[in-house]
């Protein structure tokens, strides 16, 4: 079974677990600059919301990359960097419309969500579950259980 | 290892700005943030400096764990010399700042001297510069913070600022980080003002590394923050209603003080408790919270995110109050709220905006209203001083008057920025001043939690909550139950409340943590991460080093044993109602023991044998 990242902002508070786990998972420190995954702060709306890579199945900065150092991880659906072959042209950075591939300057290369193999570590680090690695079939399961549950069936029954 | 091993040092007389490495044999006694920064301090500064002069210096100071992945490591401590009680002053804050500093590579920024001009330092990794500030000079905490980040156009730098409060001598004055986020207490920010310093504002791209042993640091803090997950403080209380869960216990325990401490029970708590933040306001049908927020790597998250009724009459015709921020907290609410009589939910968060936003202490502020309210109803002072404004118990609108006053500097408002001790002592009423050593009271009433009293007594910053948190015991039975009203056992411990606070104030960790670990759980973090030996004994050993040193340098300063004392009102005159009815608080049952303990003389003087114990400096 493939499955994705599934974030719910609703419950994220904004520590910043996520960007730490990812950091130390890809570059052995922790080191929230480096993270894959942005946690955004809306100040006035109190509100954070965590951002990282969908992992699209028509991956532009996969179609946009000259030399071919993108390529699709068939487990686990991700879009992976081959850093030996990436020459750090930074065009999937302009391709990508989330905004979500970006230049690590330290390296010259890219750097973007690769699900960390199959075990991605923000998933594993977030106390809250706002962030889940779950069936991509089926993202939906949890909200639609929530309204399940809120569907009244009493009614009905005793029309 | 976790130190980044390294100071940033800034002359602000001449603008020189030097690195230096960290010194390694002293973080093996006093760990990092409060108690090393405080082993600078005193090698460095005469304990008899004049609070407000170029001598004293100002540290900005990261434990070890600052910046990792244990669980509420992102705090950070501001270590000076207190213009408010002439004690050293440590506050502590949470937020992003800390991690910050540490990701930009520095355990520890001191200042010293004096800016001719007014500046902002900012630090990109290793560099560090002194930026002017004379536009930003006269500007709220708030509008710094965004200009800050508009001029460098990088909205990832974390800033930590003072506000018109400290820069018109607020003698209260805090260091406002991440906007909403305060090292709060005993005037630090008055401090940095009177170097001319308006901000400090980082951009950190290095990382946390330096772990001694990484696995076993990842391992211990996974399964440490799962016993922070399964406890009903940190794991249910606090993420629910804030450190606001203890309003209505409080209350119930007859231990809420209750305007300046005349009374310990609050008719109007519920109204301003952490279940009324809960409710729905029949304006809009919003609830004043919004949702909980973390700190840097926090699994906690007590923080409060809430907004005012915009229907209210604080904020009815101010929109720029219409949005959400920081919360109250517990002893804010008080403060601002039981304190002054005031029930008014969105008065008071209104009024805890403005004390982020300006750079005020709200107990410190909202215990100074309290004062100025009893002198006021006993006619020592009236409108013509208060400028107009009927400053009675209970007012809400006068309390949102004179915060917006306070928070400026402005017209009365600066004889409130005298704290308590102060004002009381100018109007001839010392004796209305709820202070030891000069700072104000929190939220609990000794006469109800005798611990508490000989807490605030011996806390070598003054008054303060945070220095032996035997509530914790006393009321919500952490880690043992004790009577809150005996007074038997209760320096024993107040003394291991105070040791281990010590220990994980200098680690990086958050306080609130301790409701659901002891040192059995901080120890082996610390240890998997910091190189020498750092079990549960080690780290009691350096709390308890940490005090003796703080206590060593107040006495340096001209305290003596005479200042480690209550106002009469809780030693003299009884609780009116509650489980401590026609109870004072029996400090006299608890300090002599408590000095011996120390190993102090009965003058509260350290003796050269506990001196040359803790191997204390001389
Ligand atoms: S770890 Fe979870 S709660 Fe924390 S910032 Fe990331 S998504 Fe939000
Ligand atoms: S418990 Fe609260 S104050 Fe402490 S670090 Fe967590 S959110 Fe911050």
């Amino acid at each position: 079974m493939q499955k994705s990242l599934h974030i719910d902002p609703e419950k994220c508070t904004g520590c910043l677990q996520c960007e730490m786990a990812c950091s130390y998972e890809n570059e052995g420190i922790f080191n929230p600059s480096k993270s894959r995954i942005k946690v955004f702060t809306f100040h006035d709306e109190g509100r954070f919301v965590p951002y990282t890579c969908t992992q699209c199945d028509e991956a532009w900065c996969m179609q946009a990359c000259p030399v071919d150092a993108i390529v699709l991880n068939f487990v686990t659906g991700a879009k992976d960097i081959l850093n030996d072959r990436c020459v750090g042209c930074k065009v999937c950075t302009i391709a990508c419309p989330f905004g979500t591939v970006n230049y690590n300057t330290a390296t010259g290369k890219v750097i973007k969500c690769d699900l960390c193999g199959g075990d991605p570590k923000c998933a594993e680090a977030c106390p809250t579950s706002a962030i889940t690695y779950i069936d991509a079939n089926a993202t939906g399961l949890e909200r639609m259980r929530m309204w399940a549950a809120k569907t009244d069936t009493q009614v009905s029954t005793h029309a | 290892m976790a130190w980044t091993k390294k100071i940033l040092r800034v002359n602000l007389t001449d603008g020189v700005i030097s690195a230096e490495p960290l010194n390694m044999e002293w973080a093996q006694q006093y760990l990092g943030q409060r108690g090393l920064a405080t082993r600078y301090f005193v090698e460095e500064v005469d304990a008899q400096v004049d609070a407000l002069s170029p001598d004293n210096k100002f540290i900005m100071a990261t434990g070890p764990l600052t910046g990792t992945m244990a669980s509420t490591g992102g705090r950070y401590s501001c270590i000076t010399k207190s213009p408010l009680t002439g004690t050293i002053a440590c506050s502590n804050s949470g937020g992003f700042f800390g991690a910050e500093m540490k990701n930009a590579g520095w355990d520890m920024i001191i200042f010293e001297g004096k800016s001719p001009t007014p500046v902002y330092l900012y630090v990109e990794d290793d560099q560090a510069r002194l930026i002017p500030a004379d536009d930003l000079w006269g500007k709220s905490v708030w509008a710094t913070d965004e200009e800050i980040h508009k001029k460098h156009q990088d909205p990832q730098i974390r800033i930590a600022c003072i506000g018109r409060a400290a820069e018109s001598g607020n003698l209260f004055a805090a260091v406002v980080n991440d906007l909403h986020r305060a090292a709060g207490r005993s005037g630090v920010g008055t401090v940095l003002a009177s170097k001319n310093v308006k901000a400090v504002a980082l951009r950190g791209t290095r990382g946390v590394g330096n772990i001694k042993d990484m696995k076993r640091f990842i391992d211990t803090t996974f399964e440490h923050k799962k016993v922070l997950a399964a406890n009903a403080v940190t794991g249910a209380g606090l993420p629910t209603y804030g450190t606001q869960v203890l309003m209505n216990v409080i209350n119930e325990l007859g231990a809420l003080p209750t305007r300046n401490m005349r009374e310990v029970r609050f008719e109007g708590a519920h109204s301003v408790s952490g279940e009324a933040m809960h409710e729905p306001r029949a304006s809009d049908g919003k609830k004043n919270l919004t949702r909980n927020g973390g700190c840097f790597g926090c699994t906690i998250a007590c923080g409060r995110i809430s907004s005012v009724d915009r229907t209210h009459f604080s904020v009815k015709d101010k929109p720029q109050y219409w949005g959400n921020s920081g919360g109250l907290e517990y002893e804010a609410a008080w403060a601002l709220g039981p304190d002054t009589g005031v029930d008014d939910l969105d008065a008071l968060t209104y009024v805890n905006f403005l004390c982020n936003e300006d750079g005020l202490d709200p107990i410190s502020f909202g215990s100074t209203v309290a004062a100025a309210m009893e002198l006021f109803e006993d006619g020592v002072i009236t409108t013509e001083q208060t400028g107009g404004i009927e400053l009675k118990f209970g007012s809400a609108e006068a309390l949102v008057k004179i915060a917006e006053l306070t928070a400026r500097g402005e017209g009365f408002g600066k004889e409130i920025g005298l704290g308590s001790k102060r004002l009381c002592e100018k109007y001839g009423r010392p004796e209305l001043s709820m202070t030891v050593k000069g700072q104000e009271f929190p939220a609990y009433d000794p006469r109800g939690i005798q611990g508490m009293g000989l807490t605030y007594a011996t806390s070598n910053r003054g008054a303060c909550h945070l220095r032996s948190y035997t509530v914790s015991s006393e009321v919500l039975g952490i880690p043992i139950k004790t009577d809150p009203l005996a007074t038997d056992g209760k320096p024993e411990l107040v003394i291991a409340f105070q040791d281990a606070t010590a220990a994980v104030d200098s680690s990086g960790l958050c306080i609130f943590s301790t409701f659901a670990w002891s040192l059995d759980n901080i120890a082996p973090q610390i240890d998997a991460a910091c190189e020498g030996d750092w079990s549960v004994e080690k780290c009691a050993e350096v709390g308890a080093r940490i005090w003796q040193l703080e206590r060593d340098f107040n006495m340096r300063a001209g305290l003596t044993g005479a200042d480690d004392t209550l106002p009469k009102r809780l030693l003299k005159d009884a609780a009116n109602v509650g489980p401590a009815e026609g109870k004072v608080c029996d400090l006299g049952a608890m300090l002599p023991k408590y000095y011996e303990l120390r190993g102090w003389t009965t003058e509260g003087q350290l003796t050269p044998e506990t001196r040359q114990r803790y191997g204390l400096p001389s």
